[in-house]
């Protein structure tokens, strides 16, 4: 129960797109057509489930203050502190991550690399993919819930970015004035989704 | 009456093309087209071209608020009256026609100013655009501008009413091309922009208009409505409350929400001229009923979701909302199927956001925003399953 309102908040209450505005530039590039804003929501989904509770075990057993203990022992470990290397460190692992994973797909299911891989490099250095394992140390979850928080928080992301390609494809036939016209338009239609989210702001889970 | 047609005939050269005031053309037709049936048919904006013109769908649904207009503006005065205890009115008391009269009286003198506020804040950026951009003074601005005075407070200051139907306006409908190709419905984005950015003005117990000599006003007398009585006394809040007062709506509230008596009317005219959409209006009941069951399934007694159907009908902006503001042909979904769920989405989020959101007391602007958002989206796939049912259908997959 604990995880699935983790989930419904990081889906919707605290959505990586509409709440934080994090991971602009794809979430603005990549939605002028719904069948690529399925592809990329669902590349971003599959990025944050994978590099979310990776950098949580990283955090946990490298850097933390302390956290080399299973290595060196409580006394010496306490000693040290690496979350100076917290930033480098989750960029590093995410990029790796993506590479390999785009890697592995490429050579077991062609198909799924048709649709998706083109996408994932493109979300190698998404902050909304960063943001994820930030707010994972800043909230201090654990493994389980760092998994739940990042599918979550990846739904809540693609789920945004397909309705905002839906009203894009619609607005194609709109009269817009010319100088709104593309990213204009875009940039309102987000501040009025994201007036729209805000439907979800304040419920207590 | 000839003689206005001759006027308007007699100076129609100055503004068609090459005259002295051709940019101004659209303000020309705009009263052309008010005090007379146009010749011509809507070319663009929210419908098939069909017989029925745009002015006469807009039309429609300004008579079919007609009831909720009339009904607002004797509410307004009979709160106002209650509150004020000069007027030695108590809510037992039986309503004569003297008190009718001087409540309609208080009341009309609450909306017109909004009103004409609305009007001119709205119209002149209506007008300004459509000189600029030349397209026509739209009727559909006639029904943002009748929607919008009605679901504002009688005591919200009139600036915030200019800034609210200028947002409205503006953002919510010109920049996205006018008419017929906003994403959001023009009204409640004023207003959702007003619930934000002045949330003092629009929210807590600001629904009556209270005398303005604080001596004078009657003790223990609150604005709260239904829904914030709901909110801290849960269930237990029903004791105090007579539903049929809900229905007729004697109740504080927003000008034209209190009534789902008059929205009921407005409902038949809508679905009985076909402009406003049933599937959309039975969606929204049919959601709204089946998460009140689900939340009285877990409810405990006298707790907030105990509170069953039958209220959530009858108290807050529900009924207004369902009639007027979720059948916007623009912003709801344009397919049958997506009616329906649309409908039913509102319906759903509405009480769950009623019950469960300790932020916001009423959720039916804000589901029917949020769904707006997700219209297109519900579209697409709709189509989109559609056109796999058929070729499944041909043997083409």
């Amino acid at each position: 129960m604990e995880l699935l309102n983790l989930f419904i908040k990081a889906t919707f209450i605290e959505n990586m797109a509409l709440a934080f505005f994090l991971g602009m530039c794809s979430f603005l590039a990549v939605s002028k057509k719904v069948e690529t804003a399925v592809g990329l929501g669902f590349a971003v989904i599959f990025v944050l489930l994978i590099t979310t509770p990776l950098n949580n075990l990283i955090y946990h057993y490298l850097l933390q203050e302390g956290a080399l203990s299973w290595m060196l022992g409580e006394e010496r470990a306490s000693t040290i502190n690496l979350e100076f290397l917290t930033f480098i460190a989750f960029i590093a692992t995410i990029a790796a991550m993506v590479q390999i994973v785009e890697m592995a797909i490429d050579k077991f299911s062609p198909a799924l690399y048709g649709s998706l891989g083109v996408f994932l490099p493109l979300i190698a250095v998404n902050c909304a993919i960063l943001g994820g394992s930030l707010f994972m140390v800043q909230r201090e979850y654990n493994l389980a819930e760092s998994t739940v928080f990042g599918v979550g928080a990846g739904t809540g992301f693609a789920l945004a970015m397909v309705a905002l390609a839906a009203i894009r494809e619609k607005l194609k036939y709109s009269n817009v004035p010319p100088g709104l016209r593309g990213l204009g338009i875009t940039f309102i239609t987000t501040g009025l989704m994201a007036m729209g989210f805000m439907i979800f702001g304040g419920i207590q889970l | 009456m000839k003689f206005l047609r001759k006027k308007l005939d007699a100076i129609a050269p100055l503004f068609e093309k090459g005259g002295k005031f051709e940019k101004w053309y659209p303000l020309w037709e705009a009263g052309d087209s008010f005090l007379y049936t146009p010749g011509h048919r809507t070319m663009s904006g929210p419908h098939v071209r069909d017989a029925i013109d745009l002015k006469r769908m807009m039309t429609t649904v300004v008579i079919a608020l007609m009831p909720c207009i009339l009904w607002s503006i004797f509410n307004t005065g009979y709160q106002a009256m209650l509150a004020d205890s000069s007027y030695g009115l108590a809510a037992a008391d039986s309503i004569t026609m003297d008190v009718v009269m001087s409540a309609s009286w208080i009341g009309l003198l609450a909306f017109l100013p909004i009103y004409i506020v609305t009007l001119a804040a709205g119209g002149a950026v209506e007008a300004l655009f459509s000189i600029v951009r030349k397209h026509e003074i739209n009727e559909g601005f006639l029904v943002t501008s009748m929607l919008f005075p009605l679901i504002v407070p009688a005591s919200i200051p009139l600036w915030q009413v200019a800034v609210g139907i200028i947002f409205g306006t503006l953002i919510g409908k010109e920049v996205f091309g006018g008419t017929g190709m906003n994403i959001l419905n023009p009204a409640l984005t004023g207003r959702l922009f007003l619930f934000i950015a002045y949330p003092a003005q629009i929210s807590g117990e600001v629904w009556t208009l209270l005398p303005s000599d604080p001596a004078l006003a009657v003790d223990g007398h609150s604005g709260a409505t239904a829904l914030a009585a709901f909110y801290t006394d849960g269930a237990n809040a029903l004791q105090d409350m007579s539903w049929w007062d809900a229905f007729l709506g004697l109740m504080p509230g927003s000008f034209a929400e209190t009534s789902t008596l008059a929205c009921l009317i407005g409902a038949v005219i809508l679905i009985g001229s076909g402009v406003g959409s049933w599937r959309i209006m039975l969606g929204c009941l049919f959601g709204m009923i089946g998460m009140s069951y689900l939340l009285n399934f877990f409810a405990a007694p006298g707790h907030y979701m105990a509170i069953d159907w039958t209220w959530h009908l009858v108290v807050g902006g529900f009924a207004f909302g369902t009639v007027f503001m979720a059948t916007d042909p623009v912003s709801a979904s344009q397919t049958d199927t997506g009616k329906w769920i649309y409908g039913i989405l509102i319906g759903l989020l509405t009480v769950l956001v009623r019950v469960l959101n300790p932020a916001y007391p009423e959720g039916m602007m804000l589901a029917i925003i949020f769904m707006n958002v997700f219209a297109p989206t519900i579209d697409y796939y709709v189509v989109k399953a559609n056109v796999k049912r058929r070729e499944k259908r041909l043997g083409i997959q």
